[in-house]
């Protein structure tokens, strides 16, 4: 069931699909994890994926990016197919994403973490590194440049020297971001990126969101912290067992009553317990 | 015709030991994640007990092959308890490299204390044969067959019916749920490695007796053991079982009639074969690979 | 600093056969310099990737053999009859050949183990050095198995109308090895402190990381698989015709087991590691054969190797660092030892 845009609420940007997911479905053996999942997310949106924990959030994610192949159905991203295609090349594309734990290079400096990040914007050839010629010089300092303008932007660059790993959480997860910059995204796809933060690491978060919002990069968002997916979202889909319940901006969703059983009720609960 | 069933017969004692050597590795990887690399060298082990008892000390052969076992499972314990223990939580590759340390200190002490001479061990049963319509085995191999079978079958008794079965399964399955249940999971440890060590030790002591002994027999024990429990899948008793008899079925039919030269080969054609095409093992259950 | 030490060492490599006469111990300086070139191919992958390959002799001997054939000449007969001869050409073009073919084994070794990882890597990687000591063994026609291939020409020095100069001494020998020791210490040094090398290490620290960001993981470890290979190789040819005597004990799993030791006690995934693991590993015969047995010189190997994972996992280079707190001055530049 799909909830129509109330007059009046209805995103001012034009509506370009940036990426579509197309009647998606993925069967683990005999198991359905996602049944059918459409939708479509427009060129310089925030869109926030939510549903409860096994909705198959996560499984999304990685069909998306390539980790995983759908077991039917297709992804297109500014027109391309991504069937078939490697993660690497997905990133490629411009399609960019964090990952829930893990998402530095923990024993590097931050500085290196984010170097490497830039792996595909390098422009030496093999042969320029192992003779050393003026091309892999030249490349070089544009990548340093570059990291230092990465690191500036989601404000970790005092950091720069240090060792990934010795990051405070909160800190990590920016590398995180840094790191999908780094790789040069015209969308972004989050996954829980401030799960386990506290409220002042939160904020910091959203602050670099908005400044990336701001340069017009697309953003796919999964996240349970509920007051900052509806503070930044400018449109919100949901999911439940492996299926959409509801597709709209957030004032909507926060009233849809599917919704409230399927999600809010269990995260009412699941708060009140913790 | 009778050539080949010559081939069988070997293939049958080989194949048991082998099976041993099998389950021994297939339930330390399984269990441990611990590629042992000395697995080998407790082949090795065995066999020179045995050796050393009956042979040097004069002890009655049967009860020196149990001495050769009791001491391979303490040989076990101790290095799980000296090397293994201290490592815990280390990556695999580290426990690798431990492991190979080990397998080296094995090897040459065991060069060092019998010398590059290969030994044979006397045994009660001498040159008497069993006919077996056209073929004649000797008594001594069968009762090496026999034996490798009870105590194939006595190590998948002693994983499903007892106690201590049930618990290694459970780790297996999942170690922090099992240490969860109240699992003790450094008994399980040492538990498995002294097995699975001492059925190492049976197999040499089984088989040295049968060829001769010498300190690099080992040498490739252990990757034939790995090529076995490829075969077998990972933690399969009865895989293990069946990856030894295929195994040795390779060997001989390859010794027999391609190049002798190559007996060796199979092992590591199964395992790169094996893994390169059909990379779960040929009954495996669980996945391998990440 | 950090710039000079290389220098320095080459310089003082280079002094050796100055004042160091005694040919036995200028032996050991020769063939321990072969092995550091080995080491230093196997800390490619190991060191930086992350893979364990233990097969890593399989290359060195295959370098060792195609070098050697290459200037022996062959007269083999394959399957159906089809005769096979090969007239002796120059050694340099075995030891062009030996790097060659040794990358082209790289590759392809690399396109099929790194299928699966882990132990699963280890084992495939086994078993191929395996195979191949068996051909060796077993291919008498062309290898002369186990009698070894003799007589093996010495490398040869010379320009067009100058004459040729054939390197049979011992201080000669040590020049080439520490020639051809620097140029694959500038390659590894070159790509490790690039892009490629932030790749390498990338993928040794997190795979689906590495991915996520763009870089063609396969591509990177078989680029590695393929450099280390085929240095792995110009070693085995530089021993073959050192040596000048080769016979299917270089494939021994003993050799890879050498120089795995070399890395790690040196510390692994650093420039440096593997010549200070090769030296302390190179002199240790030197030292020890007075009074201890080759047994008894393994066995202090092992040993040592399970002492140093125990207290000196990351090996003695980052130690050292560590202990003089050298940081990187130049954050741009590629630090790639892990400083934990």
């Amino acid at each position: 069931m799909t909830i129509s845009t109330p007059a009046g609420l209805a995103a001012p940007k034009p509506r370009v699909p940036a990426l579509s997911v197309e009647h998606i479905a993925v069967h683990f053996g005999g198991l359905v994890a996602i049944s059918d999942l459409n939708f479509d997310v427009n060129e310089g949106e925030v869109l926030s994926l939510i549903g409860p924990n096994g909705a198959g959030k996560t499984t999304a994610f990685n069909i998306i990016t390539g980790f995983l192949k759908p077991t039917k159905g297709t992804v297109r991203y500014r027109g391309t197919s991504l069937n078939g295609l490697k993660p690497h090349e997905i990133t490629g594309l411009g399609l960019v994403r964090t990952f829930q734990r893990t998402s530095v290079f923990q024993t590097i400096s931050v500085f290196q973490n984010v170097m490497t990040g830039l792996h595909r914007r390098g422009r030496s050839s093999l042969w320029d590194t192992l003779l050393a010629l003026p091309q892999e010089r030249q490349s070089e300092k544009e990548l340093r440049d570059t990291a230092h303008e990465i690191l500036k932007l989601v404000g970790v660059e005092h950091r720069a020297a240090d060792i990934a790993g010795s990051l405070s959480y909160g800190d990590q997860r920016l590398l995180g971001v840094a790191l999908a910059l780094a790789a040069n995204p015209t969308m972004l796809l989050l996954d829980e990126p401030v799960s386990g933060m506290n409220a002042s690491e939160t904020a910091a978060f959203m602050r670099v969101l908005t400044k990336l919002r701001g340069m017009g990069v697309t953003i796919l968002l999964v996240e349970h912290d509920m007051p900052m997916v509806m503070g930044i979202s400018d449109r919100i889909v949901v999911m439940n067992y492996g299926r959409l319940i509801a597709d709209g901006p957030p004032a909507a969703i926060q009233g849809n009553p599917e919704v409230i059983q399927a999600y809010l009720g269990v995260g009412a609960k699941k708060r009140a317990r913790d | 015709m009778n050539e080949f069933l010559q081939h069988i017969v070997n293939m049958l004692i080989l194949g048991g030991t082998y099976a041993l050597l099998g389950i021994g590795l297939t339930l330390i990887f399984g269990i441990m994640r611990v590629v042992n690399f000395a697995h080998g060298e407790l082949y090795t082990f065995g066999a020179y007990f045995v050796y050393l008892v009956s042979t040097v000390i004069g002890v009655n052969f049967f009860l020196s092959l149990i001495i050769a076992v009791a001491f391979g499972c303490i040989l076990g314990a101790a290095i799980e308890f000296f090397l293994l223990r201290p490592m815990r939580g280390a990556d695999i590759d580290t426990t690798m490299l431990v492991m190979i340390g080990a397998m080296i200190v094995m090897q040459n002490t065991e060069q060092f204390v019998w010398g590059g001479v290969a030994k044979s061990v006397l045994t009660p049963f001498g040159e008497s044969t069993l006919a077996l319509g056209p073929v004649s085995v000797s008594w001594l191999r069968v009762f090496v067959f026999f034996s490798a079978l009870a105590l194939i079958a006595g190590s998948y008794l002693l994983i499903n019916r007892t106690k201590i079965g049930k618990a290694m399964r459970a780790t297996f399955q999942d170690r922090d749920t099992a240490s969860l249940m109240g699992v003790n999971i450094q008994v399980i440890y040492m538990a498995t490695f002294a097995i699975g060590s001492s059925l190492a030790a049976a197999a040499g002591a089984l088989l040295g007796p049968v060829y001769v002994i010498s300190p690099h027999m080992g040498d490739i024990a252990s990757l034939k053991a790995f090529a076995i429990v490829i075969l077998g899948g990972l933690g399969s008793i009865g895989g293990a079982t069946i990856g030894g008899f295929i195994l040795a079925f390779a060997e001989e039919v390859g010794a027999g009639y391609i190049s002798s030269g190559y007996r060796d080969a199979m092992g590591f054609l199964i395992i790169i074969l094996v893994l390169m095409f059909k990379p779960t093992g040929l009954f495996a259950r669980s996945e391998r690979i990440g | 600093m950090r710039r000079l030490l290389p220098l320095l060492a080459v310089l003082a490599f280079a002094s050796i056969p100055l004042w160091l006469k005694d040919p036995y111990l200028l032996n050991a300086c020769v063939t321990t310099g072969i092995f550091i070139i080995a080491a230093m191919s196997l800390n490619l992958l190991l060191g930086y990737t992350g893979q364990l390959s233990l097969g890593h002799v399989a290359f060195f001997g295959i370098g060792a053999y195609v070098s050697a054939l290459t200037s022996l000449g062959f007269d083999i007969e394959l399957f159906g009859g089809i005769r096979v001869v090969h007239e002796p050409w120059p050694v340099w073009i075995g030891f062009v050949l030996a790097v060659i073919i040794a990358g082209i084994c790289g590759y392809l070794v690399g396109k099929l183990s790194f299928r699966v990882r882990g132990a699963y890597f280890v084992i495939v990687t086994i078993s191929f050095a395996e195979v191949v000591r068996l051909v060796a063994l077993n291919w008498v026609e062309l290898t002369q198995g186990p009698l070894a291939l003799t007589s093996i020409p010495p490398f040869t020095l010379g320009l067009p109308g100058l004459g040729y100069l054939d390197l049979y001494g011992k201080a000669a020998n040590f020049y080439l090895v520490l020639a051809i020791g620097v140029v694959c210490y500038v390659i590894i040094s070159r790509l490790t402190r690039s892009r490629v090398g932030r790749a390498m290490v990338a993928l040794k620290e997190n795979e689906s990381l590495a991915v996520s960001v763009g870089i063609d993981v396969t591509r990177y470890l078989i680029l590695a698989a393929v450099t280390s290979a085929a240095i792995a190789g110009a070693a085995g040819s530089l021993y073959a015709h050192y040596l000048r005597i080769i016979d299917p004990d270089v494939f021994m799993f003993l050799y890879t087991v050498t120089m795995v030791i070399m890395v790690i006690t040196g510390g692994k995934g650093t420039l440096a590691g593997p010549i200070v693991g090769g030296l302390i590993f190179g002199f240790i015969p030197v030292v020890a054969r007075s009074f201890a047995s080759p047994e008894s010189q393994w066995i202090l190997y092992g040993a040592l190797m399970i002492l140093i994972v125990f207290v000196l996992p990351q090996g003695i280079v980052p130690a050292i660092e560590r202990w003089f707190g050298v940081v990187d001055e130049n954050e741009g530049r590629a630090k790639l030892e892990p400083a934990k």
